[in-house]
């Protein structure tokens, strides 16, 4: 060699800090959002441990109770512990919401991101049968396989998927233009490399980023939707707890026992801002780390 | 009384963690009437906030955050909001390094000059047309009626630097501040806008101060240079002595390493300086550019960074001096050396 | 490798051989001119380009904006299609090969590009990026990651401890090393280097067109220098070729070229200069 090594020390330090101080440097808004979405999350999934009662145990001498010690949400007409009921629909919610978000995810995404990456026929094809499902209004659409479906999970778990995906596709399509034109992915073709690798190896994880953002805002229109078909009576079928029947529920209550409808509203306000301030704050995040 | 005074300007950026990374630290710069004075430096330097910081256009979200700046003799930085729209229309202007981005795409060049007319200097419709026009024929554009109504993207870059002029100094400015006005364009071009500003400031009287990462550029159009390195100046003096005795060890390193058509056929290796210049978040304590220098010894970790007169007219931040007897340039380049 | 190649390879003279390259763009025609089947005449950014280049040596390409440098450049590993014309690494033309055959061939033409932060993966470790390029290859030595990579990174002057980090830790200069290591990995006999130092500092390019000679010096390497910067071809480059809009204009040894240019554009192109010594001013102040 013909000189020393010319750049031996001078490497920015790398980040290398523990696990605790990198949360600690998220902006106050991701920490807020992780927090709330965490505790709910959490309380979610231990809800068969801590709820104090079934999801559809019978209190019979409290009928309509207000919130107190004994039943911290108060009981609905039936006698139901109204906490327990949120805690099990919470469950039930977020579990729906991420299983009919982030199921047909990659496969909306590969299929977006191979119709960038080609262009030509593949490309027309998705994009305009994606234009064709933009083309409708995302609840109409949900709401009709639902109407063919009949009423229960099913018609969402169908419906949802089927509007979103045009959605997903036009965002990783949009992203592999991009990202295609960049010299790193040239450079797989410079090195011989095949195109699967380029798209899969090196294509999809940069174009992945923007999707995932935008699955969080997606997450919760899902669990509210479900929260609103379940209050029309069109998606989870009484009697199980499902926090937009629990809200229908309760609605015939609202002047004379509130606390049916309103506190598990409140639960699921909560849950929206807590994904909501997550997704901003990774969006910003990802501005900060694309490129210097 | 110079006509611009930079003492102990201080710009600082918010960093992760609740730092405060300092991008320039502490800089002294004066320009006098009439003079066109060079800030020369690479990545980091802090060379373009300085410009920037001038007319009090720092991007968020930095922040000038000690130092005085006065124009004049007056407090650039005490003005309140319509004395400093007056004083950013009338007193100084700037030209940006994106030909293409500095104008708006959706208006006509012409307009654009009008517009700063009508605004700054309250001529009618029909006045500012006419100047306008006059304007577009002294920066050199052919056929400038009708290039008045050309939209930016019809244009060269070449011809959309030159209508960036016109409007600069439109309101004739005493000061112009140009942000790596030529690194956008082809050689050719270049030298033409050059020549351009050249033509102006004879003819205007205009004072410069003149950003570029590029020596032969500021060898051409300046009289005097200030050398940046990691948010100083470490070394300033007329251009032809800073080239031929530099007295700063980086000024030094920075000149050996620019190329040279008088390379073409005798391809040898340069002493190149080794490591890159220092990051916002590099905190280097004494002398910012001991790490790299040659010449460094012990005590350059414990020095402040101060610019020390060494010459009729030169300052160098360097203590150590380690050519005060070497002497020009000239004959270290003759034998170039072979890392 | 396959027959074909194998009989082709008459022992060539030149590394690689560039004859009447053609690179045309868009017819573009409009509503109108395709009903009145008018005639446009598509932009021609190669025209005509032949050059030679051997082994081992540094060929500069200069040349604005416009002049399809980027596109000859491009059109030499088939990153775009060229239209016409052939481009022969050893005497075998690249146009008429597909599959393993064209693999092989763009394995011995390997392309740094101008952007040093585009330029890398952001999601991989430079060792990873490194590692790869001779697996995909198979190249001797690959099997083991940590001595490949680590015999790579000292080809480049970098030390180890770059193997672990991301490109976005990394400076410019270091990012530039890595796309040259990269290229490296593959044993390549020719580095196309496209406006591989236009945007980094002025210290930090001289560091690199030294890294460029010790290449040539050490591995044989040859080097396709592509600049819009003459004096940045003078530094590392034994000869030059001279294009505007699409053809070259001149060709030469640096030496022949730059004190004697014949060519009008090549003139203007030097005399445009700006010499960094204001003695040498081009304007009287």
């Amino acid at each position: 060699m013909s000189a020393a090594t010319v750049d031996a020390g001078t490497v920015a330090p790398a980040r290398r800090r523990g696990i605790l101080r990198r949360v600690k440097r998220w902006p106050m808004t991701v920490k807020v959002g992780a927090g709330i979405f965490g505790v709910l999350a959490l309380a979610a999934i231990l809800a068969p441990l801590i709820a104090p009662y079934g999801p559809n145990e019978i209190d019979p001498f409290s009928l309509l109770a207000s919130p107190s010690g004994q039943h911290l949400f108060g009981t609905d007409d039936t006698g139901r512990d109204v906490f327990s009921r949120t805690l099990y629909a919470l469950r039930l919610d977020i579990l729906l919401a991420l299983l009919v978000t982030y199921v047909p995810l990659p496969f909306a995404v590969i299929v977006g991101a191979l119709a960038g990456y080609f262009g030509g026929w593949a490309d027309t094809i998705v994009s305009r049968l994606a234009d064709v499902f933009i083309a409708f209004p995302f609840i109409v659409l949900v709401i009709a396989v639902v109407a063919i479906v009949g009423p229960g999970v099913e018609g969402f778990l169908i419906g949802v998927p089927l509007a979103a995906w045009a959605l997903y596709a036009r965002l990783a399509r949009a992203e592999m233009l991009v990202v295609r034109e960049q010299p790193y992915m040239l450079a797989t073709t410079a090195l011989g490399y095949s195109k699967w690798r380029a798209i899969f190896k090196h294509g999809l994880p940069n174009v992945a980023r923007p999707c995932f953002v935008y699955s969080t805002i997606d997450l919760i229109g899902n669990l509210i939707l479900l929260a609103g078909l379940s209050y029309l009576g069109f998606g989870v079928q009484p009697p199980t707890a499902e926090l937009g029947g629990i809200i229908a529920d309760g609605q015939g209550y609202l002047l004379t026992a509130w606390w049916i409808a309103t506190l598990p509203g409140l639960v699921l306000v909560l849950f929206g801002v807590g994904v909501g301030l997550i997704g901003e704050g990774i969006s910003d995040r990802g501005l900060e780390r694309g490129g210097r | 009384m110079s006509l611009l005074e930079i003492e102990s300007l201080r710009i600082e950026f918010p960093g992760e963690d609740e730092e405060r990374l300092v991008a320039v630290k502490g800089v002294d710069l004066a320009v006098e009437q009439g003079e066109v004075v060079g800030l020369v430096g690479e990545s980091g330097s802090g060379k373009s906030l300085t410009c920037r910081a001038v007319m009090r256009m720092v991007p968020e979200p930095g922040a000038i955050s000690a130092g005085s700046i006065r124009f004049d003799g007056e407090d650039v930085l005490s003005l309140g909001t319509s004395e400093l729209r007056d004083f950013r229309a009338h007193s100084v202007g700037m030209i940006y390094q994106n030909p293409f981005g500095s104008l708006n795409p959706t208006m006509r060049a012409g307009a654009q000059i009008a517009e700063t007319l009508k605004v700054n200097r309250g001529l009618s419709n029909k006045a500012a047309k006419v100047e306008s026009v006059a304007l577009l024929d002294r920066v050199g554009i052919e056929d400038p009626e009708r290039r008045y109504r050309a939209y930016p993207h019809e244009l060269s870059g070449g011809m959309c630097q030159r209508v960036m002029i016109a409007i600069a100094t439109a309101s004739s400015p005493r000061l112009m501040l140009a942000d790596e006005p030529t690194t956008a364009l082809d050689v050719t071009t270049q030298a033409q806008i050059l020549k351009l500003l050249a033509k102006m400031r004879a003819e205007e009287g205009m004072a410069m101060l003149l950003v570029s990462h590029d020596f032969g550029v500021i060898a051409q159009a300046c009289d005097r240079v200030a050398v940046m390195y990691g948010g100083h100046i470490v070394e300033t003096g007329p251009v032809e002595t800073i080239y031929h005795e530099p007295e700063h060890p980086y000024t030094r390193a920075l000149l050996n390493s620019v190329p040279e058509l008088d390379s073409a056929g005798n391809v040898q290796r340069r002493a190149a300086l080794a490591g890159h210049p220092p990051e916002l978040s590099d905190f280097i304590p004494g002398c910012v550019f001991a790490p790299r220098c040659e010449h460094a010894k012990q005590d350059c970790a414990g020095i402040e960074m101060k610019l020390e007169k060494v010459g009729a007219d030169q300052e160098s931040a360097c203590p150590v001096r380690p050519y005060a007897e070497a002497g020009a340039r000239s004959a270290e380049r003759a034998a170039r050396v072979e890392a | 490798m396959s027959d074909v190649l194998t009989e082709e390879t008459k022992s060539a003279a030149h590394l690689l051989e560039v004859e009447s390259l053609v690179k045309e763009f868009g017819l573009r025609r409009g509503l109108a001119e395709r009903i009145a089947r008018k005639q446009v005449a598509p932009h021609r950014a190669v025209d005509d380009v032949s050059f030679t280049l051997d082994r081992g040596e540094i060929l500069g390409i200069a040349g604005g904006s416009g002049s399809g440098k980027t596109t000859l450049a491009r059109c030499l590993i088939r990153l775009i299609e060229p239209d016409g014309g052939a481009v022969r690494v050893d005497g075998i033309d690249i146009r008429a090969h597909k599959g393993a055959e064209l693999r092989e061939l763009r394995r011995r033409m390997q392309m740094v590009f101008q952007d040093p932060y585009a330029s890398l993966n952001p999601r991989m470790t430079i060792g990873a990026a490194l590692h790869e390029a001779g697996k995909v290859h198979n190249r001797p030595g690959s099997e083991n990651e940590q001595a490949f990579v680590s015999r790579l990174l000292g080809l480049v002057q970098l030390t180890d401890r770059i193997a672990p980090r991301k490109p976005r830790e990394l400076s410019g200069g270091q990012r530039q090393r890595v796309s040259i290591a990269r290229a490296l990995a593959v044993d390549p006999e020719l580095i196309i280097a496209d406006e591989a130092v236009s945007a980094l500092d002025v210290s930090v390019q001289a560091q690199l067109l030294n890294l460029f000679l010790d290449l040539r010096e050490e591995l044989g390497v040859a080097v396709l220098f592509i600049s819009h910067q003459l004096a940045v071809i003078a530094e590392v480059a034994d000869r030059i070729a001279v294009m505007q809009k699409g053809r070259i204009v001149e060709t030469g040894t640096t030496q022949d070229v730059f004190a004697h240019p014949k060519d009008e554009y090549t003139q203007a192109l030097l005399r445009a200069h700006p010499h960094p010594d204001p003695r040498m001013r081009f304007v009287a102040n």
